[in-house]
């Protein structure tokens, strides 16, 4: 049973980065009409900002949680101003292409520069250790991770959903030239957006460094496994991208407990299952 | 009707008229470079490549579909032509019919999936499709995961053609390249193809006028999925190996660059790509890591700039239809 325990926790764990990826890409497809490819590339920027932080500069973790999101956000709004804006009007493939493109250059300039293997960052001091829970032993710092992504995420579908910000960004996503109509400033609005999206992959980023390493390729994989899940949930709702990440990462944690050999593809097989069943995805409209 | 032909008539003539000198010339060119002292292996790889591009390009430039995971059928074909040569021992002719029917399988049943959505959804399920299969090559035992496929036997074709011979293998490259080649030509100017096309155009009204579209997408997925698949299988005997590498995500990135900076709805556009990336590809090769970044490069200057392809440009520029 507490192997059970253990993997369900990774699941959890894997789950909180999925739904914080997912999340962005789902905020960024529905004001760019953009599946940010190099979504993968800066969750890995993220991860790479914190440990920068700490051995160039000295600045531990906790500074970094707000740091190193908001230096990659702004390393995002730069790339949608000086590049993403231009495909404006295009089919949406070619932004595909050219953040495809962005991921490559990214990810092999740090491939250059830190090989293929991975370093390490530390847990904090405060988030050491482990509590007994009775049934299973609780990594502290495992359990403030699936606790703060949980935080996020749902501040972030109440900042989209409930605020007058959030109002203005789904009036804005469904109509722009009317927005637009009424004094609301809708270009700067799209390069928020996009920067609060990469903001939300580099805080994944920082949150895996002590459990996954600092690696160049880190977003590489996951950013495929982040795109099936982004297909089984459909991009339609917010809160439909967080609980079908959470949820997802739950049953790759049960299949890596019960089989697993299959732990890699589950997901891409239960996106197969989806497709049959329910072609717009749990969540998604028609259209 | 009338009114539909009579605007068709005089593009579609000269359209082929173009296209045949074009073909003319190229494969003029194909045909004397063992001749030149040009290096026949990068000639050959750039020949699978090309084609592979060809059957990706049916996809995206006239049916509006981008796939990204068309190295699936390449990685496909590859192993089990390669199995088929190496283990069960049959000739070269038969190892290639076994791969590219493998992959036809492969693409009737990844293109019934992919096809239930479009777009950028699309290009999503393949990629996660091909992963899938990475991940089911990487653990069956038949592709000897990280080692792949190794010395693979080239053997003699139809008995008497022997491949080990790098100038009847090349020969025998290039006319399997141009088989396919033609095939697609002929498939994009049949009505199919002009059907393909209106349905990139303008689905809805094709549904409208009475187009089972969803049959048409998958018959052009299945065709591009098996072409990609004979690629593949002439391509296990220029390089004799199958890895994970002609599986991998990457590989589908590259082909997709391949169509992109050749022109995408170009008959010759991805011919073209595929030997300017291999050529990049080896006169690069001492930059290491660096390429991956030079190809990023392409990409967002090709997405940006120059999204009508070196042969796009130059069609345009010259007026012609290539």
């Amino acid at each position: 049973m507490q192997a059970l325990y253990a993997q369900l926790l990774v699941g959890l764990i894997n789950g909180s980065f999925y739904a914080l990826l997912s999340l962005g890409l789902a905020v960024i497809f529905g004001m760019l009409n953009i599946i940010n490819f190099a979504h993968g590339a800066l969750y890995m920027m993220g991860a790479f900002c914190a440990y920068f932080l700490l051995n160039l500069a000295n600045i531990g973790y906790w500074p970094a949680l707000i740091i190193a999101p908001v230096a990659v956000g702004i390393f995002g709004m730069i790339l949608e101003r000086t590049l993403l804006r231009w495909l404006t009007g295009l089919d949406h493939l070619y932004g595909l292409l050219l953040t495809f493109g962005l991921a490559l250059i990214i990810q092999g300039i740090f491939q250059n520069y830190f090989g293929s293997s991975g370093l390490p960052y530390s847990i904090p001091d405060a988030l050491k250790g482990g509590a007994n829970l009775g049934f299973m032993y609780l990594p502290i710092y495992r359990g403030w991770v699936v606790v703060f992504s949980l935080v996020v995420c749902l501040l972030t579908w109440y900042l989209i959903e409930r605020t007058r910000l959030g109002a203005y960004l789904r009036a804005a996503t469904e109509n722009p030239t009317l927005v637009r109509a009424f004094g609301i400033n809708v270009p700067r609005m799209i390069t928020l957006t996009y920067g609060l999206g990469v903001g939300l992959a580099a805080l994944a980023g920082v949150l895996s460094a002590p459990i996954n390493q600092v690696r160049p390729q880190m977003g590489a994989d996951l950013i495929i496994v982040v795109f099936a899940v982004v297909v089984i949930g459909g991009m339609g709702s917010i809160m439909g991208s967080i609980i079908t990440g959470f949820a997802l990462g739950v049953i790759e944690g049960l299949t890596k407990y019960f089989y697993p050999e299959a732990s890699n593809t589950v997901v891409f097989v239960l996106m197969v299952l989806v497709l049959l069943v329910k072609p717009t995805g749990l969540t998604g409209r028609a259209n | 009707m009338t009114v539909t032909t009579d605007n068709i008539i005089p593009v579609a003539a000269r359209t082929v008229r173009d296209e045949m000198i074009a073909f003319g010339i190229m494969t003029v060119l194909l045909l004397i470079v063992p001749f030149t002292g040009i290096y026949p292996f990068f000639v050959m790889q750039a020949l699978c490549f090309a084609l592979l591009a060809c059957a990706f390009n049916l996809l995206i430039g006239y049916g509006g579909l981008l796939s990204f995971g068309h190295a699936m059928f390449l990685g496909t074909a590859g192993y089990v032509s390669g199995h088929a040569l190496k283990v069960w021992g049959l000739p070269p002719e038969l190892g290639i019919v076994v791969g590219t029917l493998a992959a036809a399988g492969l693409a009737v049943i990844t293109g019934l999936i992919a096809i239930r959505r479009q777009g950028i959804y699309f290009a999503m399920i393949t990629l996660a499709l091909s992963q899938l299969l990475y991940f089911i090559y990487l653990q069956t035992p038949f592709t000897h995961g990280e080692d792949g496929i190794q010395g693979i036997p080239q053997g003699y074709m139809f008995g008497f053609l022997n491949l080990s011979n790098p100038t009847v293998l090349y020969y025998v490259v290039l006319a399997g390249f141009l088989l396919g080649f033609l095939l697609i030509f002929r498939t994009i100017n049949s009505p199919f193809g002009e059907v393909l096309k209106s349905i990139r155009e303008n689905e809805p009204r094709a549904i409208s006028l009475g187009y089972k579209t969803d049959h048409y997408k998958l018959l052009a997925f299945i065709l591009s999925g098996t072409l990609a698949g004979f690629a593949g299988a002439l391509k296990v005997f220029v390089a004799q190996n199958a890895s994970l590498t002609d599986v991998h995500w990457t590989m589908s990135g590259e082909i997709v660059l391949m169509t992109l900076v050749g022109g995408l709805g170009t008959i010759f556009g991805p011919v073209v790509g595929a030997f300017v990336i291999i050529a990049m590809e080896q006169y690069l090769a001492g930059f290491g890591q660096w390429v991956t970044v030079i190809q990023g490069v392409v990409f967002v200057i090709c997405v940006l700039a120059f999204r009508r392809g070196i042969v796009g440009e130059v069609a345009h520029f010259f007026r012609l239809s290539l």
